[in-house]
Protein backbone atom coordinates (compact mmCIF):
# COMPACT_ATOMS: atom_id res chain seq x y z
CA UNK A 1 0.00 0.00 0.00
CA UNK A 2 1.14 3.38 -1.04
CA UNK A 3 1.59 5.25 2.51
CA UNK A 4 0.66 9.07 2.44
CA UNK A 5 2.60 10.93 5.58
CA UNK A 6 0.87 14.04 6.97
CA UNK A 7 2.25 13.92 10.52
CA UNK A 8 5.41 16.19 10.21
CA UNK A 9 4.58 17.78 13.24
CA UNK A 10 5.52 14.90 15.11
CA UNK A 11 8.20 13.87 13.07
CA UNK A 12 9.64 14.78 9.40
CA UNK A 13 11.21 12.79 7.24
CA UNK A 14 15.40 13.30 6.90
CA UNK A 15 16.65 15.02 3.73
CA UNK A 16 18.22 13.14 1.53
CA UNK A 17 21.54 15.85 1.70
CA UNK A 18 21.37 15.79 5.23
CA UNK A 19 21.78 12.04 5.49
CA UNK A 20 24.60 12.05 2.86
CA UNK A 21 26.38 14.70 5.52
CA UNK A 22 26.05 13.04 8.20
CA UNK A 23 27.28 9.77 7.28
CA UNK A 24 31.11 10.52 7.37
CA UNK A 25 31.12 11.45 11.03
CA UNK A 26 30.00 7.85 12.23
CA UNK A 27 32.81 5.55 10.80
CA UNK A 28 35.61 8.07 9.60
CA UNK A 29 35.37 11.38 11.50
CA UNK A 30 34.09 9.93 14.63
CA UNK A 31 36.25 11.62 16.88
CA UNK A 32 35.38 13.55 20.32
CA UNK A 33 35.48 17.33 19.64
CA UNK A 34 37.03 18.49 22.82
CA UNK A 35 40.06 16.04 21.47
CA UNK A 36 43.21 18.07 20.81
CA UNK A 37 44.18 15.35 17.82
CA UNK A 38 43.04 15.55 14.40
CA UNK A 39 40.10 13.63 14.96
CA UNK A 40 38.86 15.87 17.92
CA UNK A 41 39.81 18.71 15.38
CA UNK A 42 37.61 17.61 12.53
CA UNK A 43 34.97 16.93 14.60
CA UNK A 44 35.35 20.60 16.28
CA UNK A 45 35.48 22.39 12.83
CA UNK A 46 31.81 20.47 11.40
CA UNK A 47 30.29 21.37 14.80
CA UNK A 48 30.88 25.36 14.44
CA UNK A 49 30.60 25.17 10.69
CA UNK A 50 26.81 23.79 11.86
CA UNK A 51 26.60 26.36 14.56
CA UNK A 52 26.95 28.78 11.82
CA UNK A 53 24.33 27.31 9.90
CA UNK A 54 21.94 27.21 12.73
CA UNK A 55 22.55 30.47 13.85
CA UNK A 56 21.81 32.20 10.19
CA UNK A 57 18.73 30.38 10.09
CA UNK A 58 17.21 32.59 13.02
CA UNK A 59 19.76 35.57 12.66
CA UNK A 60 21.58 34.82 15.99
CA UNK A 61 25.47 34.96 16.12
CA UNK A 62 27.07 31.76 16.37
CA UNK A 63 28.14 31.77 19.85
CA UNK A 64 24.47 32.34 21.13
CA UNK A 65 24.02 28.93 19.97
CA UNK A 66 24.04 25.96 22.55
CA UNK A 67 23.34 22.23 20.95
CA UNK A 68 21.13 19.99 23.18
CA UNK A 69 19.33 16.76 22.88
CA UNK A 70 16.13 18.35 21.61
CA UNK A 71 13.18 20.76 21.94
CA UNK A 72 12.01 19.24 25.00
CA UNK A 73 15.79 19.59 26.24
CA UNK A 74 15.88 23.17 25.28
CA UNK A 75 12.68 23.91 26.70
CA UNK A 76 13.87 22.85 30.20
CA UNK A 77 17.06 24.35 30.24
CA UNK A 78 15.48 27.47 29.11
CA UNK A 79 13.36 27.77 31.74
CA UNK A 80 14.51 25.80 34.52
CA UNK A 81 17.81 27.97 33.55
CA UNK A 82 17.13 31.75 33.91
CA UNK A 83 14.95 30.61 37.19
CA UNK A 84 18.08 29.39 38.68
CA UNK A 85 20.06 32.44 37.47
CA UNK A 86 17.34 34.33 39.38
CA UNK A 87 17.45 32.46 42.50
CA UNK A 88 16.34 34.65 45.46
CA UNK A 89 15.45 37.50 43.11
CA UNK A 90 12.01 36.12 41.77
CA UNK A 91 9.52 33.45 41.70
CA UNK A 92 7.51 33.79 38.72
CA UNK A 93 6.92 32.93 36.00
CA UNK A 94 4.70 33.42 32.72
CA UNK A 95 3.44 30.94 30.40
CA UNK A 96 0.43 30.17 28.35
CA UNK A 97 -2.43 27.67 28.51
CA UNK A 98 -1.30 26.24 25.11
CA UNK A 99 2.39 25.31 25.51
CA UNK A 100 4.10 21.82 24.73
CA UNK A 101 4.01 19.62 27.93
CA UNK A 102 7.84 20.68 27.23
CA UNK A 103 7.16 24.20 28.68
CA UNK A 104 4.37 23.77 30.84
CA UNK A 105 6.27 20.69 32.58
CA UNK A 106 8.88 22.00 33.90
CA UNK A 107 6.62 24.91 34.69
CA UNK A 108 4.62 22.44 36.96
CA UNK A 109 7.88 21.46 38.25
CA UNK A 110 8.77 25.10 39.41
CA UNK A 111 5.45 25.25 40.69
CA UNK A 112 6.07 22.24 43.20
CA UNK A 113 9.28 23.59 44.91
CA UNK A 114 7.64 27.33 45.60
CA UNK A 115 7.64 29.30 42.31
CA UNK A 116 4.40 30.88 41.04
CA UNK A 117 3.25 29.91 37.50
CA UNK A 118 0.69 32.03 35.51
CA UNK A 119 -0.61 30.56 32.58
CA UNK A 120 -2.31 32.90 30.51
CA UNK A 121 -5.18 32.20 28.51
CA UNK A 122 -5.25 32.14 24.85
CA UNK A 123 -8.92 33.65 22.56
CA UNK A 124 -10.91 31.27 21.01
CA UNK A 125 -8.83 31.72 18.48
CA UNK A 126 -5.92 29.79 19.89
CA UNK A 127 -3.87 33.16 19.81
CA UNK A 128 -2.76 34.86 23.28
CA UNK A 129 -2.85 38.91 23.81
CA UNK A 130 0.44 40.27 24.79
CA UNK A 131 -1.42 42.81 26.87
CA UNK A 132 -2.59 40.04 28.46
CA UNK A 133 1.06 38.80 28.66
CA UNK A 134 1.80 42.35 30.06
CA UNK A 135 -0.42 42.43 32.79
CA UNK A 136 0.25 39.49 34.31
CA UNK A 137 3.98 40.44 35.01
CA UNK A 138 5.23 41.27 38.83
CA UNK A 139 8.20 42.47 39.54
CA UNK A 140 9.34 38.98 40.56
CA UNK A 141 8.86 37.64 37.39
CA UNK A 142 12.12 35.96 36.22
CA UNK A 143 11.15 34.51 32.85
CA UNK A 144 8.04 34.55 30.23
CA UNK A 145 7.78 31.62 27.61
CA UNK A 146 5.34 32.02 24.68
CA UNK A 147 5.64 29.28 22.26
CA UNK A 148 5.89 31.15 18.79
CA UNK A 149 3.76 28.24 16.31
CA UNK A 150 1.00 26.25 18.39
CA UNK A 151 1.82 21.78 17.75
CA UNK A 152 -1.55 21.18 17.65
CA UNK A 153 -3.42 23.69 16.17
CA UNK A 154 -0.20 25.87 14.49
CA UNK A 155 -1.54 28.98 15.57
CA UNK A 156 1.61 31.94 15.34
CA UNK A 157 1.65 33.91 18.50
CA UNK A 158 2.58 37.24 18.50
CA UNK A 159 6.07 37.01 20.05
CA UNK A 160 7.71 40.64 18.05
CA UNK A 161 5.04 42.32 20.52
CA UNK A 162 5.39 39.96 23.90
CA UNK A 163 9.12 40.51 22.95
CA UNK A 164 9.38 44.47 23.81
CA UNK A 165 7.59 44.24 26.95
CA UNK A 166 9.99 41.87 28.43
CA UNK A 167 12.69 44.26 26.94
CA UNK A 168 11.20 47.18 28.05
CA UNK A 169 10.65 45.51 31.62
CA UNK A 170 13.97 43.97 31.42
CA UNK A 171 12.73 40.25 32.32
CA UNK A 172 13.92 36.54 30.42
CA UNK A 173 11.51 36.16 27.52
CA UNK A 174 11.97 32.21 26.10
CA UNK A 175 10.11 31.40 22.97
CA UNK A 176 9.46 27.74 21.77
CA UNK A 177 10.06 28.01 18.12
CA UNK A 178 10.45 24.20 17.60
CA UNK A 179 7.44 24.06 14.76
CA UNK A 180 8.36 27.38 13.65
CA UNK A 181 11.41 27.22 12.68
CA UNK A 182 12.48 26.38 9.32
CA UNK A 183 8.86 27.30 8.39
CA UNK A 184 7.84 30.58 8.42
CA UNK A 185 10.77 33.25 9.01
CA UNK A 186 12.18 32.91 12.97
CA UNK A 187 14.43 36.15 13.51
CA UNK A 188 15.37 36.22 17.09
CA UNK A 189 16.19 40.22 16.51
CA UNK A 190 13.14 40.75 15.11
CA UNK A 191 11.31 38.56 17.76
CA UNK A 192 13.11 40.26 20.64
CA UNK A 193 13.63 37.33 22.41
CA UNK A 194 16.36 36.15 24.87
CA UNK A 195 16.42 32.67 24.79
CA UNK A 196 14.63 30.50 21.71
CA UNK A 197 14.31 26.89 21.17
CA UNK A 198 14.62 24.89 17.98
CA UNK A 199 14.39 20.91 17.08
CA UNK A 200 16.45 18.99 14.11
CA UNK A 201 13.92 16.21 13.32
CA UNK A 202 10.85 18.86 12.67
CA UNK A 203 12.95 19.94 9.94
CA UNK A 204 14.62 17.29 7.88
CA UNK A 205 16.98 16.78 10.37
CA UNK A 206 17.74 13.69 12.64
CA UNK A 207 15.87 12.98 15.97
CA UNK A 208 17.87 13.87 19.14
CA UNK A 209 19.34 16.81 18.84
CA UNK A 210 18.14 20.77 19.29
CA UNK A 211 19.63 23.96 20.02
CA UNK A 212 18.77 26.84 22.21
CA UNK A 213 19.19 30.09 21.18
CA UNK A 214 20.52 32.30 24.21
CA UNK A 215 21.04 36.29 23.92
CA UNK A 216 24.77 37.36 25.15
CA UNK A 217 24.05 38.76 28.19
CA UNK A 218 21.10 36.52 30.04
CA UNK A 219 21.55 34.89 32.83
CA UNK A 220 21.47 31.49 32.26
CA UNK A 221 22.30 28.26 34.48
CA UNK A 222 23.13 24.80 32.79
CA UNK A 223 20.52 21.71 34.11
CA UNK A 224 23.21 19.41 33.22
CA UNK A 225 26.30 19.82 34.86
CA UNK A 226 29.53 17.91 34.11
CA UNK A 227 32.56 18.62 31.69
CA UNK A 228 31.75 22.19 30.63
CA UNK A 229 30.89 21.76 27.02
CA UNK A 230 28.84 24.42 24.99
CA UNK A 231 30.62 27.29 27.18
CA UNK A 232 29.73 25.36 30.24
CA UNK A 233 25.39 25.13 29.63
CA UNK A 234 25.36 22.32 28.48
CA UNK A 235 27.76 19.42 29.10
CA UNK A 236 27.87 16.48 27.54
CA UNK A 237 30.05 15.01 24.42
CA UNK A 238 28.79 16.85 21.41
CA UNK A 239 26.47 14.81 19.07
CA UNK A 240 28.37 15.21 16.00
CA UNK A 241 26.50 13.81 13.65
CA UNK A 242 23.15 14.50 15.08
CA UNK A 243 24.56 18.67 15.12
CA UNK A 244 26.17 17.82 11.34
CA UNK A 245 22.63 16.73 10.36
CA UNK A 246 20.91 19.60 11.97
CA UNK A 247 23.23 22.19 10.36
CA UNK A 248 22.55 20.71 7.17
CA UNK A 249 18.98 20.28 7.77
CA UNK A 250 18.69 24.48 8.56
CA UNK A 251 21.00 25.44 5.90
CA UNK A 252 18.56 24.11 3.44
CA UNK A 253 15.22 24.63 5.64
CA UNK A 254 16.64 28.70 5.39
CA UNK A 255 17.31 28.35 1.31
CA UNK A 256 13.86 27.13 0.58
CA UNK A 257 11.83 28.16 3.47
CA UNK A 258 9.59 30.78 1.04
CA UNK A 259 8.98 28.18 -1.80
CA UNK A 260 7.96 25.06 0.83
CA UNK A 261 6.11 27.35 2.29
CA UNK A 262 3.81 28.49 -0.52
CA UNK A 263 4.30 25.20 -1.63
CA UNK A 264 2.40 23.64 1.40
CA UNK A 265 0.60 26.93 2.01
CA UNK A 266 -1.58 25.93 -1.79
CA UNK A 267 -1.86 21.88 -0.23
CA UNK A 268 -3.43 23.27 3.16
CA UNK A 269 -5.56 25.42 1.48
CA UNK A 270 -7.04 23.15 -0.29
CA UNK A 271 -7.39 20.44 2.61
CA UNK A 272 -9.34 22.67 4.64
CA UNK A 273 -11.62 24.65 2.14
CA UNK A 274 -12.45 21.04 1.33
CA UNK A 275 -12.92 19.32 4.80
CA UNK A 276 -15.22 22.02 5.79
CA UNK A 277 -17.55 20.83 3.34
CA UNK A 278 -18.43 18.20 5.39
CA UNK A 279 -21.08 18.19 7.82
CA UNK A 280 -20.43 19.85 11.23
CA UNK A 281 -16.99 19.95 10.18
CA UNK A 282 -14.83 22.92 12.12
CA UNK A 283 -11.16 24.09 11.61
CA UNK A 284 -9.70 24.39 15.34
CA UNK A 285 -7.62 27.88 15.84
CA UNK A 286 -7.42 30.77 13.20
CA UNK A 287 -7.44 30.19 9.89
CA UNK A 288 -5.51 33.66 8.96
CA UNK A 289 -2.66 33.44 11.99
CA UNK A 290 -1.52 29.90 11.78
CA UNK A 291 1.34 27.91 10.20
CA UNK A 292 1.35 27.06 6.18
CA UNK A 293 1.96 23.65 7.39
CA UNK A 294 -0.78 22.97 9.72
CA UNK A 295 -4.64 21.66 8.85
CA UNK A 296 -6.55 20.97 12.41
CA UNK A 297 -9.81 19.89 12.57
CA UNK A 298 -12.96 18.48 14.51
CA UNK A 299 -16.04 16.25 13.13
CA UNK A 300 -18.72 16.34 15.52
CA UNK A 301 -20.02 12.88 16.87
CA UNK A 302 -16.87 10.73 16.43
CA UNK A 303 -13.31 10.11 18.45
CA UNK A 304 -10.04 10.89 16.91
CA UNK A 305 -8.23 7.94 17.58
CA UNK A 306 -10.98 5.87 15.67
CA UNK A 307 -10.52 8.09 12.68
CA UNK A 308 -6.88 8.33 13.10
CA UNK A 309 -7.32 4.49 13.07
CA UNK A 310 -9.50 4.19 10.04
CA UNK A 311 -7.25 6.45 8.18
CA UNK A 312 -4.29 4.73 8.77
CA UNK A 313 -6.02 1.43 7.02
CA UNK A 314 -6.09 3.80 4.70
CA UNK A 315 -2.42 4.27 4.12
CA UNK A 316 -2.52 8.14 5.49
CA UNK A 317 -0.62 8.96 8.89
CA UNK A 318 -2.07 11.38 11.11
CA UNK A 319 -2.79 12.89 14.36
CA UNK A 320 -5.62 13.82 17.01
CA UNK A 321 -5.82 15.55 20.01
CA UNK A 322 -8.13 12.71 21.12
CA UNK A 323 -8.34 12.12 25.12
CA UNK A 324 -8.45 8.24 24.11
CA UNK A 325 -5.25 8.65 21.90
CA UNK A 326 -3.08 10.13 24.86
CA UNK A 327 -1.46 8.40 27.14
CA UNK A 328 -2.95 10.33 29.95
CA UNK A 329 -6.74 10.05 28.34
CA UNK A 330 -7.42 13.67 29.04
CA UNK A 331 -8.68 15.71 26.17
CA UNK A 332 -6.18 18.09 24.46
CA UNK A 333 -5.28 20.88 26.92
CA UNK A 334 -5.13 23.46 23.50
CA UNK A 335 -8.13 22.28 22.52
CA UNK A 336 -9.75 22.75 25.61
CA UNK A 337 -8.35 26.34 25.60
CA UNK A 338 -10.38 27.22 22.92
CA UNK A 339 -13.56 27.33 24.98
CA UNK A 340 -14.87 23.95 23.11
CA UNK A 341 -16.83 22.05 25.32
CA UNK A 342 -15.26 18.93 26.22
CA UNK A 343 -17.34 16.33 24.09
CA UNK A 344 -16.35 18.15 20.98
CA UNK A 345 -12.32 17.96 21.76
CA UNK A 346 -12.55 14.48 20.82
CA UNK A 347 -13.00 14.19 17.34
CA UNK A 348 -10.33 16.41 16.19
CA UNK A 349 -7.71 15.18 13.23
CA UNK A 350 -4.12 17.23 12.73
CA UNK A 351 -2.77 16.79 9.56
CA UNK A 352 0.52 18.27 9.10
CA UNK A 353 2.59 18.76 5.95
CA UNK A 354 6.26 18.78 4.61
CA UNK A 355 7.93 19.95 1.43
CA UNK A 356 7.59 16.16 0.26
CA UNK A 357 3.63 15.66 0.62
CA UNK A 358 1.84 16.60 -2.79
CA UNK A 359 -1.45 17.86 -4.18
CA UNK A 360 -2.19 14.19 -5.47
CA UNK A 361 -1.47 12.96 -1.90
CA UNK A 362 -4.04 16.00 -0.96
CA UNK A 363 -6.95 14.88 -3.35
CA UNK A 364 -6.07 10.87 -2.15
CA UNK A 365 -6.89 12.07 1.57
CA UNK A 366 -9.84 14.42 0.66
CA UNK A 367 -11.29 11.36 -1.31
CA UNK A 368 -11.04 8.38 1.76
CA UNK A 369 -11.81 11.45 4.56
CA UNK A 370 -15.07 11.66 3.96
CA UNK A 371 -15.77 7.78 3.51
CA UNK A 372 -13.97 7.18 7.38
CA UNK A 373 -16.03 10.29 8.66
CA UNK A 374 -19.35 8.93 7.94
CA UNK A 375 -18.39 5.20 8.15
CA UNK A 376 -18.05 6.36 11.98
CA UNK A 377 -20.88 8.38 12.18
CA UNK A 378 -22.67 5.93 11.22
CA UNK A 379 -21.92 3.85 14.18
CA UNK A 380 -22.37 6.66 16.53
CA UNK A 381 -25.33 7.49 18.84
CA UNK A 382 -23.88 10.96 19.42
CA UNK A 383 -24.00 11.73 16.13
CA UNK A 384 -27.62 10.22 15.99
CA UNK A 385 -28.78 12.42 18.73
CA UNK A 386 -26.84 15.39 17.40
CA UNK A 387 -28.77 14.96 13.68
CA UNK A 388 -31.92 14.51 15.46
CA UNK A 389 -31.24 17.83 17.04
CA UNK A 390 -30.55 16.79 20.82
CA UNK A 391 -28.45 18.80 22.93
CA UNK A 392 -25.39 16.10 23.14
CA UNK A 393 -24.74 17.67 26.96
CA UNK A 394 -27.86 15.68 27.76
CA UNK A 395 -26.18 12.69 26.71
CA UNK A 396 -25.14 10.90 29.49
CA UNK A 397 -25.10 7.06 30.24
CA UNK A 398 -23.76 5.67 33.37
CA UNK A 399 -20.67 7.48 34.23
CA UNK A 400 -17.85 4.72 34.34
CA UNK A 401 -14.57 6.66 34.90
CA UNK B 1 -1.75 3.59 22.80
CA UNK B 2 -2.96 2.30 19.65
CA UNK B 3 -0.05 0.60 18.46
CA UNK B 4 -0.56 -2.22 21.19
CA UNK B 5 -4.08 -3.08 19.98
CA UNK B 6 -4.21 -7.41 19.04
CA UNK B 7 -5.56 -8.64 15.18
CA UNK B 8 -8.51 -9.07 16.61
CA UNK B 9 -9.39 -5.90 17.75
CA UNK B 10 -8.19 -4.27 14.60
CA UNK B 11 -9.85 -6.75 13.03
CA UNK B 12 -13.83 -5.78 14.60
CA UNK B 13 -12.59 -2.01 14.80
CA UNK B 14 -12.86 -2.67 10.79
CA UNK B 15 -15.73 -4.51 10.38
CA UNK B 16 -17.75 -4.55 13.35
CA UNK B 17 -20.29 -6.98 13.64
CA UNK B 18 -24.13 -6.16 14.85
CA UNK B 19 -23.24 -2.39 14.31
CA UNK B 20 -26.57 -0.50 13.49
CA UNK B 21 -30.24 0.67 14.80
CA UNK B 22 -32.83 -1.63 15.89
CA UNK B 23 -36.41 -1.09 14.92
CA UNK B 24 -38.25 -1.60 18.40
CA UNK B 25 -35.92 -3.23 20.71
CA UNK B 26 -37.28 -4.79 23.42
CA UNK B 27 -34.37 -3.32 25.69
CA UNK B 28 -31.43 -0.47 25.52
CA UNK B 29 -28.88 0.24 27.46
CA UNK B 30 -26.79 3.49 26.86
CA UNK B 31 -23.62 3.75 28.79
CA UNK B 32 -20.73 6.48 28.87
CA UNK B 33 -20.21 10.05 28.35
CA UNK B 34 -19.51 12.08 25.59
CA UNK B 35 -17.68 14.28 27.60
CA UNK B 36 -15.19 11.36 28.00
CA UNK B 37 -15.34 10.54 24.40
CA UNK B 38 -17.01 7.35 24.51
CA UNK B 39 -21.08 6.27 24.48
CA UNK B 40 -21.97 2.82 23.62
CA UNK B 41 -25.68 2.03 23.45
CA UNK B 42 -26.77 -2.08 22.91
CA UNK B 43 -30.25 -2.66 21.54
CA UNK B 44 -31.47 -5.97 22.28
CA UNK B 45 -34.56 -8.47 21.40
CA UNK B 46 -35.64 -10.92 23.61
CA UNK B 47 -37.39 -14.01 22.87
CA UNK B 48 -38.09 -16.97 25.72
CA UNK B 49 -35.92 -15.18 28.00
CA UNK B 50 -33.29 -15.56 25.28
CA UNK B 51 -31.22 -12.67 23.33
CA UNK B 52 -32.21 -13.22 19.89
CA UNK B 53 -30.86 -10.17 18.13
CA UNK B 54 -28.67 -7.70 19.43
CA UNK B 55 -27.26 -4.43 17.91
CA UNK B 56 -24.76 -1.66 18.98
CA UNK B 57 -23.86 1.88 17.98
CA UNK B 58 -20.49 3.45 19.58
CA UNK B 59 -19.12 6.71 19.87
CA UNK B 60 -15.55 6.08 20.60
CA UNK B 61 -11.69 4.94 20.27
CA UNK B 62 -11.03 1.76 18.48
CA UNK B 63 -11.04 -0.18 21.61
CA UNK B 64 -14.48 0.91 22.16
CA UNK B 65 -15.90 0.04 19.16
CA UNK B 66 -13.96 -3.39 19.26
CA UNK B 67 -15.52 -4.46 22.82
CA UNK B 68 -18.61 -2.90 21.60
CA UNK B 69 -18.80 -5.84 18.61
CA UNK B 70 -17.31 -8.19 21.21
CA UNK B 71 -20.08 -8.36 23.65
CA UNK B 72 -23.18 -8.32 21.21
CA UNK B 73 -21.17 -11.76 19.54
CA UNK B 74 -20.68 -13.15 23.45
CA UNK B 75 -24.51 -12.04 24.01
CA UNK B 76 -26.37 -13.42 20.68
CA UNK B 77 -28.48 -16.22 21.44
CA UNK B 78 -27.60 -16.78 25.56
CA UNK B 79 -30.17 -16.71 28.16
CA UNK B 80 -30.80 -13.22 29.98
CA UNK B 81 -29.04 -14.95 32.99
CA UNK B 82 -25.97 -16.43 31.07
CA UNK B 83 -25.44 -12.91 29.53
CA UNK B 84 -25.66 -10.70 32.37
CA UNK B 85 -22.92 -13.08 33.94
CA UNK B 86 -20.65 -11.73 30.77
CA UNK B 87 -17.42 -9.72 32.58
CA UNK B 88 -14.92 -7.17 31.30
CA UNK B 89 -12.22 -9.91 31.53
CA UNK B 90 -14.69 -12.23 29.03
CA UNK B 91 -14.38 -9.43 26.43
CA UNK B 92 -11.31 -9.03 26.35
CA UNK B 93 -10.12 -12.24 26.52
CA UNK B 94 -12.26 -12.81 23.77
CA UNK B 95 -10.24 -9.92 21.90
CA UNK B 96 -6.86 -11.51 23.09
CA UNK B 97 -6.30 -9.02 25.52
CA UNK B 98 -6.44 -4.99 25.17
CA UNK B 99 -4.07 -2.13 26.49
CA UNK B 100 -4.07 -1.82 30.43
CA UNK B 101 -5.24 1.72 29.46
CA UNK B 102 -7.95 0.43 27.77
CA UNK B 103 -9.44 -1.84 30.04
CA UNK B 104 -12.22 0.58 30.98
CA UNK B 105 -14.01 0.09 27.71
CA UNK B 106 -14.22 -3.54 28.30
CA UNK B 107 -16.01 -2.23 31.01
CA UNK B 108 -18.26 -0.16 29.30
CA UNK B 109 -19.04 -2.85 26.84
CA UNK B 110 -19.94 -5.08 29.68
CA UNK B 111 -22.29 -2.14 31.67
CA UNK B 112 -24.02 -1.67 28.41
CA UNK B 113 -25.64 -4.98 27.63
CA UNK B 114 -26.31 -5.11 31.40
CA UNK B 115 -28.36 -1.80 31.21
CA UNK B 116 -30.01 -3.15 28.32
CA UNK B 117 -31.26 -5.94 29.77
CA UNK B 118 -31.92 -4.51 32.69
CA UNK B 119 -34.16 -2.13 30.37
CA UNK B 120 -35.88 -5.13 29.34
CA UNK B 121 -36.97 -6.14 32.47
CA UNK B 122 -38.19 -3.05 33.52
CA UNK B 123 -40.55 -2.39 30.69
CA UNK B 124 -41.82 -6.04 31.04
CA UNK B 125 -42.43 -5.53 34.71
Amino acid sequence: MNRIYMDNGASSRVDDEVVKEMLPYFSEKYGNASSLHSFGSEAREAMENARGKVAALIGAKPEEIIFTSGGTESDNLAIKGTAAAKCGKGDHIITTNIEHPAVLEPCRYLGKIGYKIAYVKVGNDGIVRAEDIEAAITDKTVVVSVMHANNEIGTIQPIAEIGKIAEKRGIAFHCDAVQSAGKIPVDVNKLGVSLLSISGHKVHGPKGVGALYVRKGTAIEPILHGGGHEAGLRSSTENIPGIVGMGKACEIAKRDLERNAAHVLKLRDRLIDAALKLEEAYLNGSRETRLPYNANFRFLGIEGESLLMMLDGMGIAASTGSACSSKKLQASHVLLALGLPEWQTHGSLRLTLSKYNTMEEVDFVLGELPEAVSKLRSMSPVWRKLKMGGRIEDVHGKHIH
Amino acid sequence: MASTYTEKVMELFRNPKNMGEMKDPDGVGEVGNPSCGDVMSVMIKVKGNRITDIKFQTFGCVAAIATSSMITELAKGKTLEEAEKLSRQDVADSLGGLPPIKMHCSNLAADALKAAIEDYRKKRS
